[in-house]
């Protein structure tokens, strides 16, 4: 007999695939999304005690066209011919499940929805987790996250979008979308933007199973390889990020001997795969700066000029003032913190008011051993940031230069 | 049972009006520790309901709108910022002397060198559906 874990791991393997087929069979993806789920909680509730069925693909299927038929039976108008549909054969199947997932992912990343309904719908339909499950990983209540979910399906459902992939630019456009979405959902999970915990091992590593399906499913892909990568390489340092009770350890102070070697060594295996092929994007560019990263026995180990040369890169191709940042951090390790500090002044425009940058100020002018000025930034820092474990370490740092400073 | 919300600003505390950024780190550590032992004494005896941190003063925003005009949203500095939340802890409990019971744990919560900072703690409770004989 399965335990509840393993129950768990197969449905939500399950999950798009059988979601495939209702979709196929009664055209309906609302109703069909409504009814999967129904059939995974029925399964959730049975296997664990009666033991998996032998057949349990088929056991889902058969429970969730049962409540379709139900569903439709109960609407009287439309009865004659949707029972017809319904007792229908599903067409044969000249596609495949992992077909079936990548639709899924490439419909739930649908333009017409908003990042926050996307992610949600992301999980529910193509990872099979439970509603009270991505309610309880976003810190709402269930039927909050139930009626974004319901307003997401019906927002596709009036863009007329039928189970299928999109076709020429808008399936390349698609991709990007599919694969920032995952993006997000890695890094709710890895550095929650809100609240104190700071790691959701639940998202992170959903996000992480969703990126290998889709990276099976178009392993020709770099930019795909490239964010599967960069996310184990991230993953990897989980284990030393934060102490105790959640504090924030930064990158410099990790005890390194911490960090998960097996994922580190499959993300550089992928981008090391990728970046043979050719063209580069910039999820191989962030995995590669992750692999250098990882690489380093400690802060002083690490090949600086050559993360400062990849961030450079990644500035032309993001022009992203983020990015900008990370690279006056990286000029400061090379040519010294005067350097890094001339940089982040054209980011006071595009960046202003954003804790981070007062974050990086604070860091570069103790660099500089001007230990007033980064204080008052470490501090300015606190008061701005929205993460209470980010808001305790910066406060900390503005203490510890005082106490320094005092005695 | 009933529920309570407990809730602390910005101000000064009785005892100690030292921003906490000045404290000794260790200082900090242990008040970080003791707010967060009481969250998870609260939560094991089945008391906590939430317990939640607002982002500082200098992110809040007052809106006001007459419903037509476009609304008018003001931000900081504001000078009552210390009359702000600074965060709250909603709890369900037996009794209003066990909310306070709490509260008065949650207001000497360690400052430097240990001493109780005998935060001021407002304690209100949350108003329910009217009882059977209403």
């Amino acid at each position: 007999m399965n335990t509840g874990a393993g129950t768990e791991d197969l449905l939500r393997e399950l999950a798009p695939q059988v979601l495939g087929v209702v979709i196929r069979r009664f055209g309906d993806f609302a109703s069909a999304e409504d009814a999967v789920q129904e059939a995974l909680l029925a399964a959730a509730r049975h296997w664990p005690a009666e033991g998996v069925p032998d057949n349990p693909r088929g056991w889902l299927i058969q429970a969730a066209v049962r409540r379709m038929t139900d569903q439709l039976r109960s609407e009287q108008a439309r009865r004659r011919r949707e029972d017809a549909a319904a007792m229908a054969e599903p067409p044969a199947a000249d596609v495949s499940d992992r077909d079936d997932t990548l639709i899924l992912l490439f419909m739930c990343c649908h333009p017409a929805l908003t990042p926050a309904s996307a992610i949600a719908l992301t999980l529910r339909a193509a990872g099979g987790l439970t509603t009270a499950e991505i309610a309880n990983a976003f810190l709402v209540p269930e039927a909050t996250m139930a009626q974004r979910i319901s307003r997401a399906k019906q927002r596709i459902k009036t863009s007329g979008a039928a189970f299928g992939m999109p076709t020429g630019s808008e399936w390349a456009q698609r991709l990007r979308s599919v694969m920032h979405v995952l993006y997000l959902i890695f890094n709710e999970g890895y550095a929650s933007s809100v609240g104190a915990d700071l790691h959701r091992t639940e998202l992170s590593g959903e996000a992480i199973r969703l990126a290998s399906i889709l990276h099976a499913a178009l392993p020709d892909d770099g930019e795909v390889t490239g964010l599967l990568a960069l996310m184990l390489l991230t993953d990897a340092r989980w284990p030393a990020r934060t102490g105790g009770r959640g504090e924030l350890i930064p990158l410099a102070q990790q005890d390194r001997t911490r960090w998960d070697r097996a994922l580190i060594a499959e993300g550089v295996t992928l981008i090391t795969g990728a970046l043979a092929r050719g063209v580069v994007g910039e999820y191989q560019v962030q995995a590669l700066i992750a692999a250098i990263h990882d690489d380093a026995a400690d802060v002083g180990d690490t090949d600086w000029p050559q993360i400062l040369a990849l961030y450079g890169l990644l500035e032309r191709m993001t022009g992203n003032p983020m990015v900008a940042l990370n690279r006056a951090v990286a000029t400061a390790m090379v040519h010294g913190p005067d350097a890094g500090l001339k940089l982040l002044q054209p980011l006071d425009g595009p960046l202003a008011g954003h804790y981070r940058l007062d974050a990086v100020r604070a860091h570069l002018f103790e660099m500089a051993g001007d230990v007033p000025t980064a204080i008052a930034h470490y501090r300015a820092a606190a008061a701005r940031t929205t993460s209470i474990p980010e808001q305790q370490y910066l406060t900390i740092q503005a203490a510890r230069l005082r106490a320094g400073a005092a005695s | 049972m009933t529920k309570f919300m407990l809730l602390q600003n910005y101000g000064a505390t009785l005892a100690c009006d030292l921003p906490m950024a000045e404290w000794d780190p260790a200082d900090i550590k242990a008040h970080i520790e003791f707010q967060l032992a009481l969250n998870d004494e609260l939560a094991s005896n089945g008391e906590l309901v939430d317990a939640q941190g607002l982002a500082g003063p200098e992110l809040a925003r007052f809106v006001t709108s007459d419903g037509g005009r476009a609304p008018v949203v003001t931000d900081g500095p504001f000078p009552e910022s210390k009359e702000l939340l600074a965060g709250y802890r909603m709890i369900d409990v037996e009794s209003e002397a066990r909310a306070i019971e709490i509260a008065a744990k949650a207001s000497a919560a360690p400052g430097p060198g240990g001493v109780p900072i005998q935060q001021p703690i407002e304690v209100r409770q949350v108003m329910g559906a009217p009882g059977p004989g209403e």
